[in-house]
């Protein structure tokens, strides 16, 4: 069993921060891989195209969410038309639309509820980041509530944009690391900003 | 009993396999995406892009309107003085900065109306999703266009 540590930060990590800040976010201690986790990697390129999401919307994202299954762009060409409405049987969450912190607590049950293996798509600006609701009442990225795989841009993303989305996430979870239900740490990286002058 | 197993269970096959036969001749709407992109409207707002002059010169003179403009507060911009032997833009000042967090944009297109030269454009590259938060960080070097080959 690999042993899970989770502790939660709390800091508007969209505010751009170069060099060090203070770490957080849950970390997944690695464990030598089992046999089992091996026949898993095998099965992931199945899982991939077979992505079940959670049907809630939190926000105005959501009706581009509901686009994206309808007739013009139909997501189950990629096996994600299945929507669940509970969180036993999915296997991807949507986060479609601003986190509020009222909401933060519920959205972390739910993604409890979930079973493994799970991963996370925050959809628009809002639940990536705040957007533009940067206030008092709206989590500032849903990333430091549940660990987040792939962020999509946009007010709304469209659904070309958000289907874009989903493709990078089967790549991950075909050619990515197998590690599940791992919160990054949220650490900015210096970058070379001089070099190019 | 047959007649109840005609209209109960052959009859509503036979009229789902009916509505599927009358829509197989309809044009198909799905846009099959990743293999085909769909026609953007014209006032589609996505990607920023950083343009230049047909000299090669940048347009942004490092004001920072659209910084104030920008309702997300996700511009930064940090401007220096243009000298003689180090010239970037046609103005005064250019931006030596200048960084956008595109997960906070709204694609709003105000940074486009508040500039002064024409700089900052929004175009209609939509495929921006990506893993990693810092990857976001689109800087200048990344937004600016490239210069274009002298024909
Ligand atoms: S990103 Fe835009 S569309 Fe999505 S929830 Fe926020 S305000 Fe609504
Ligand atoms: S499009 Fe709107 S939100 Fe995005 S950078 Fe420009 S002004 Fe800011
Ligand atoms: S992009 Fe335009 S508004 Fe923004 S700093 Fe440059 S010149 Fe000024």
């Amino acid at each position: 069993m690999p042993k899970r540590v989770e502790t939660l930060v709390l800091h508007d990590s969209s505010t751009p921060v170069f060099g060090d800040i203070e770490k957080g976010g849950s970390v997944v201690l690695a464990n030598k891989e089992s046999l089992l986790e091996r026949l898993e990697g095998a099965a992931s390129a199945g899982r991939a195209h077979a992505l079940w999401p959670l049907t809630f919307g939190l926000a105005c994202c959501a009706i581009e969410m509901m686009s994206t299954v309808a007739a013009r762009f139909d997501l189950s060409r990629f096996g994600s038309e299945a929507f669940r409405a509970t969180p036993r049987q999915a296997d991807v969450m949507i986060i479609a639309g601003r986190v509020s912190k009222k909401m933060a607590p519920v959205l972390r049950q739910i993604y409890d509820q979930m079973p493994e293996p799970k991963w996370v798509i925050s959809m628009g600006a809002c639940a990536s980041s705040g957007g533009v609701y940067n206030n008092y009442a709206i989590v500032q990225g849903a990333d430091q509530v549940v660990p987040v795989d792939v962020y999509v841009p946009g007010c709304p993303p469209s659904p070309d944009a958000l289907m874009y989305g989903i493709l990078k996430l089967q790549s991950k979870i075909k050619h990515g690391d197998a590690k599940r239900g791992q919160l990054k740490l949220i650490e900015l990286k210096a970058r070379e900003l001089e070099e190019a002058k | 009993m047959s007649f109840e197993v005609m209209k109960d269970v052959a009859k509503p096959i036979l009229t789902g396999f009916g509505i599927t036969a009358k829509r197989l001749g309809r044009k198909k709407v799905t846009i099959q995406y990743p293999l085909e992109r769909r026609e953007q409207y014209t006032r589609t707002r996505w990607r920023h892009v950083l343009t230049r002059y047909d000299s090669g010169l940048e347009r942004c003179i490092g004001c920072s309107l659209c910084a104030g403009a920008c309702p997300a507060r996700c511009i930064y911009v940090e401007a220096d003085e243009n000298t003689d032997e180090q010239r970037f833009s046609p103005g005064e000042r250019y931006a030596t900065r200048y960084e956008i967090n595109m997960l906070r944009c709204i694609f709003c297109g105000y940074c486009q109306d508040a500039c002064p030269t024409g700089a900052i454009v929004l175009r209609k590259d939509f495929e921006l999703a990506n893993y990693e938060r810092e990857d976001f960080l689109y800087t200048k070097e990344m937004l600016l266009e490239p210069i274009r080959e002298m024909a």
